[in-house]
């Protein structure tokens, strides 16, 4: 097959809809079902009568919290092109057919103007909302599988690696280490035997990028795993995922059957000499299996603990072969840089972080959701203009970023530009890009208390400095929350965070100290104000 | 060595002791297939015995001190049944903002239950989960696999109260 078969595929599934001229679109994504869109999708179906017009299921639109979604929209036009109805109900659907071609039903509105879907540029995302996360034809239909068809037909493995390199992607999990680096490392190791995997182990508590990419574009993820597995060397690859995401792995679960059968999985993908299977593994409900070496020992059926590194997964990961592990982000992200090239990605963001970064927003914010920004874009632009800021009026204080291995940014430094290396300039870091904003009420001293309870809780217990030092600063917190402590007990914590910091195996005790030694240096007064005197 | 080594029958007729065979099976009886083993154990009768912990380790030959260490070492596993109703209240980050320890306080108060019991009669399990994964809608509550958000103490003590 190249790329004209694919071409032509591509025109067949769209000529199949070709009576079709609006479509109705549900969102039918996780957060949207809670809010009841699946009863909204059966009225909207029932009541349709209209043969131009189509009632589809589709991913995410973004904007979580006004859910259910619906969206009214020309074949193909995207969300800042459509109607967009928000927090629609099953008797809503007469009226918003009935709006087709009309004024907007003025009740459910939610104008696509607004900077939260204005200043988005969409590359990851670029067709959640708008295909049905379970068809193949309506992937194909929208491009899709043409960069694995382009790398397989006109690219030598070498070819990828250079776009890659030259694109400036760097990993999404939140280490940011350059995807083309690591990739070549990989390639260039001599092995009969590789493999790929994807993590889809989103633990940090408040993101939900990559769940939300699962179940809404899922193939998009498999052919950034096929190309890698091409450009590698490997035939086998695994995609990782949460058991907390039943919606994602069964939307993965399909797309992999549907790939298969379509013959852009499996042995001799599109004709060719290259075959690549694809198998999924469901976590257990351990954070540390993020971490990539305690992953892969979970791949393997064993308890999620990692391991020292060197040797890096590179040079040996799963049952001591070669392997690739990159973020679910980061494999969304393979297809279009191979479709246009590594300049044209590397023309977006900044000097350092090239693209553009799924955040998620939550907490203390009106638009509570899904958004995808160039790097370099200003916390300030973010957290203000596209998040709406704080509701009911009430003083932004902090954003926390980074999950609990991460750290806080306060007010004064609202103007910094989001990417890779200033975030870590303030004491936080990108990690896979939750933003958790706090306002005036919120109480920084518990939030550190907080999130070390989580690390203490999900310790693998493998390592001493993070099993019980964990557990000592929580202690040491508790008492600082409940009053009750003294200033020996503060400078106590401050050491015990240096030596979490220094000693710990892997990232997650490494990490662990970042929340307290980041609410410390900005809320400092915060800490003392509740110390007791000897 | 051979491959084909002798494996334990099925502990009974139940039909859900094939599904789990058939996970094995697909696996090659492979050690790596653990997981997923437990896992369909798991979905099948809701919880992980002892029996049924030395009946995987005897068909996956692998030593019970690795299933029960594997069995114990990741949160979803339960080694306890569940009530006939599980409300799973999720504490990530968003929702801890947003009072999750409040719908925990309330519900503790109602049914005399603390998270990862179940109460006396077996009505109601009480778990927690680090983030659901919909933190748009937080505070978020799993009931009985149903995702319901931006709960309030007395939104949840409602529904749980229709539970038999």
């Amino acid at each position: 097959m190249n790329l004209d078969d694919l071409a032509e595929k591509a025109q067949e599934f769209r000529a199949r809809s070709a009576a079709i001229k609006t479509e109705v679109r549900v969102c039918v994504a996780a957060a949207c079902q809670a809010s009841g869109s699946l009863p909204v999708l059966n009225a909207l179906t029932k009541e349709n009568e209209e043969t131009s017009c189509k009632v589809k299921g589709v991913g995410c639109m973004g904007l979580c919290s006004a859910g259910p979604m619906v969206a009214i929209a020309e074949k193909e036009a995207d969300i800042a092109h459509s109607v967009l109805y928000r927090e629609v109900k099953p008797t809503d659907a007469p009226e918003v057919l009935a709006s087709i071609g009309g004024p907007p039903v003025e009740r459910l509105h939610c104008p696509t103007n607004q900077p939260f879907f204005a200043r988005q540029q969409r590359i990851v995302r670029e067709n959640s909302g708008l295909i049905d996360p379970d068809s193949f034809s309506g992937y194909v239909a929208v491009g899709g599988y043409q960069a694995l068809i382009k790398a397989l037909s006109e690219m030598s493995r070498g070819d990828v690696l250079r776009e890659l390199t030259t694109s400036g992607l760097r990993g999404r999990g939140g280490g940011g280490y350059p995807t083309g680096l690591k990739w070549s490392t990989v390639a260039k190791m001599p092995a009969d035997q590789k493999y790929v995997i994807c993590n889809g182990d989103e633990g940090d508590p408040g993101a939900f990028m990559d769940r939300a990419v699962l179940e809404s574009d899922p193939h998009r993820v498999l052919e950034g795993m096929v190309i890698a597995g091409y450009a590698i060397g490997a035939n086998k690859g695994y995609v990782y995922v949460r058991a907390e995401y039943p919606l994602a792995v069964e939307r993965m679960t399909t797309a992999i059957r549907k790939a298969k059968r379509s013959g852009f999985l499996g042995a001799n993908i599109a004709d060719t000499q290259f075959s690549f299977e694809v198998e999924i593994r469901l976590g257990a409900g351990a954070f540390v299996c993020g971490e990539e070496t305690a992953l892969m020992a979970s791949i393997e059926g064993l308890r999620g603990q990692p391991r020292p590194r060197p040797p890096y997964p590179a040079e040996a990961g799963l049952w001591g072969y070669p392997t690739l592990i990159n973020n679910v982000e980061t494999f969304a992200n393979i297809a279009p840089i191979i479709k246009h090239g590594g300049e044209w990605f590397a023309g977006i963001g900044t000097e350092k972080s090239k693209g553009t970064k799924v955040f998620a927003l939550a907490g203390s914010i009106s638009n509570i959701g899904l958004i995808e920004v160039p790097m370099g874009m200003s916390l300030r632009e973010i957290i203000e203009e596209i998040g709406g800021g704080c509701p009911g009026g009430k003083a932004f204080k902090a954003v926390q970023t980074g999950g609990p291995s991460g750290g806080c940014i306060p007010a004064q430094h609202l103007d910094i530009a989001v990417d890779y290396d200033s975030l870590k300039t303030l004491g936080t870091m990108m990690g896979s890009g939750g933003m958790i904003v706090m306002d005036e009420t919120c109480d920084m001293v518990d939030v550190a208390r907080y999130f070390m309870e989580f690390c203490m809780t999900e310790s693998c217990g493998k390592c001493i400095p993070c099993r019980t030092g964990t557990w000592q600063m929580h202690e040491l917190l508790d008492r600082i929350t409940k009053s009750t402590a003294t200033q020996k007990d503060l400078t106590l914590l401050e050491e015990l965070c240096e030596v979490v910091q220094a000693t710990s195996l892997c990232g997650l005790g490494q990490s662990a100290p970042n929340p307290v030694l980041s609410t410390l240096r900005y809320f400092r007064d915060e800490y003392e104000a509740k110390l007791v005197s000897e | 060595m051979s491959l084909l080594q002798t494996r334990p029958a099925l502990p009974s007729d139940d039909k859900r002791w094939k599904l789990v065979n058939a996970t094995m099976r697909r696996n090659g009886y492979a050690g790596h297939a653990l997981i997923e083993t437990l896992h369909s154990v798991q979905e099948g009768f809701g919880y992980l015995d002892e029996p049924a912990m030395r009946f995987v380790a005897g068909s996956l030959d692998l030593p019970l001190s690795k299933v029960f260490g594997v069995a114990t070492f990741y949160h979803l596993f339960m080694l306890k049944p569940k009530g006939r109703h599980a409300c799973v209240v999720c504490t990530g980050t968003a929702c801890y903002i947003k009072g999750a320890d409040a719908l925990l306080g309330a519900v503790k108060e109602r049914f005399d239950v603390r998270p990862g019991e179940t109460t006396e009669d077996d009505r109601l399990s009480v778990l927690t989960a680090r983030c659901v994964g919909a933190c748009g809608l937080a505070p978020a509550v799993v009931i009985d696999g149903d995702l319901a958000g931006k709960q309030t103490a007395d939104k949840v003590l409602a529904k749980l109260e229709t539970l038999a």
